[in-house]
């Protein structure tokens, strides 16, 4: 945890844009380069420089650790159930096509779901990663 | 031509100079943060061939957050490697003879960007083309990754998934299961009031 005020005040200030700037990669990975996997990261990298900057306190506050473990299992959820949701609608697994009206609406809203269900693995796992790094008390294990 | 001539002999010769450092540095903060711009360039590389959608992952993923994960494990490291005492002429002769055999198997290799390479004939074309039909969607590199190849990207997901679970697993030192201790702090607290 640092008491410097620049530090303090250049994360708050930076914390929103890189959160910002992740869903763009997320959502704009059908049209430009990104997708799931860059997006967790940067997301990630915004909480774990509030870890770093605040304290690990504080970062837990921000994000509980219930809730980011119940989000890194979701993920994983998120993209069997895409799969399993096209086995249930007739068709084999993940293949998209019948989640939407016609065939590429479908595969739009397949690609887009599937990727937010890496997105929310990968930034959980990189920040629980983070958090049980930083955490780990030689004197205790 | 020759502008991407230089700006790969730059890239090499910067990469070449970093793995170099690599070998000579003995403290472990130097390891990392040469790592990390050893991804970097790693990327840069990966722009000119444009491969934009690896060069994203390289830079955030290499460069960014394994740097501040090797950080973060730092901590609990001794600053400085200890000293090889080892012989070092047998490591450095197989490596010279596999980077010899690699360096003789690359003249195997397709020139880059060739059309008539196997690689853009098998079922890449399919792809390219199918891409705008079946899926609609301007980058191919995310229709292959979540559609047609979406039960690989499913392995991966689950793979990073694992490798989290295993993690937290081997670093969370509960050692008393949580039920445990609340059950002893009640009895406390009784014989206490």
């Amino acid at each position: 945890m640092y008491k410097n005020p620049i530090l303090r005040i250049c994360t708050k200030i930076l914390f929103a844009p890189i959160i910002l700037f992740g869903l763009y990669v997320q959502f704009h990975g059908d049209f430009g380069p990104g997708g799931g996997f860059q997006a967790g990261v940067i997301v990630a990298s915004a909480f774990i420089l509030y870890s770093i900057v605040f304290g690990l306190k504080e970062g837990k506050k921000l994000l509980p650790e219930k809730i980011n473990l119940f989000l890194l299992a979701l993920g994983a959820l998120i993209y069997a159930g895409v799969g399993i949701t096209s086995i249930i609608l007739g068709e084999t697994f993940l293949s998209y096509n019948s989640l939407g009206t016609n065939a590429q609406s479908g595969q739009h809203i397949g690609i887009l779901l599937v990727e937010f269900g890496v997105g929310l693995t990968v930034s959980n796992v990189m920040i629980s990663l983070f958090n049980s790094f930083a955490g780990y008390e030689l004197d205790k294990g | 031509m020759i502008t991407e001539l230089i700006i790969n002999a730059f890239l090499v010769t910067l990469m070449m100079g970093i793995a170099i450092s690599l070998l000579k540095t003995r403290s472990v903060i130097f390891t990392v943060i040469l790592t990390s711009a050893y991804s970097l360039v790693a990327a840069l590389m990966f722009i000119t061939l444009d491969a934009v959608d690896v060069a994203f992952t390289e830079a955030s993923v290499g460069a960014g957050i394994s740097t501040i994960l090797f950080l973060a494990a730092m901590a609990y490291l001794p600053k400085e490697e200890e000293k090889n005492l080892n012989s070092q002429f047998l490591p450095a002769l197989s490596c010279i003879i596999l980077g010899a055999i690699l360096i003789w198997c690359s003249y195997d290799l397709p020139e880059i960007g060739l059309a008539t390479a196997p690689i853009h004939l098998h079922i890449v074309p399919d792809y390219i083309l199918g891409s705008k039909n079946d899926i609609g969607i301007p980058n191919v590199v995310t229709s292959i990754l979540a559609s047609y190849r979406g039960y690989d990207t499913f392995g991966e997901t689950v793979v990073v998934f694992t490798a989290g679970i295993a993690v937290l697993a081997l670093l969370k030192n509960t050692k008393t299961p949580k039920y445990q201790n609340k059950s002893k702090f009640k009895k406390k607290v009784g014989k206490n009031v």
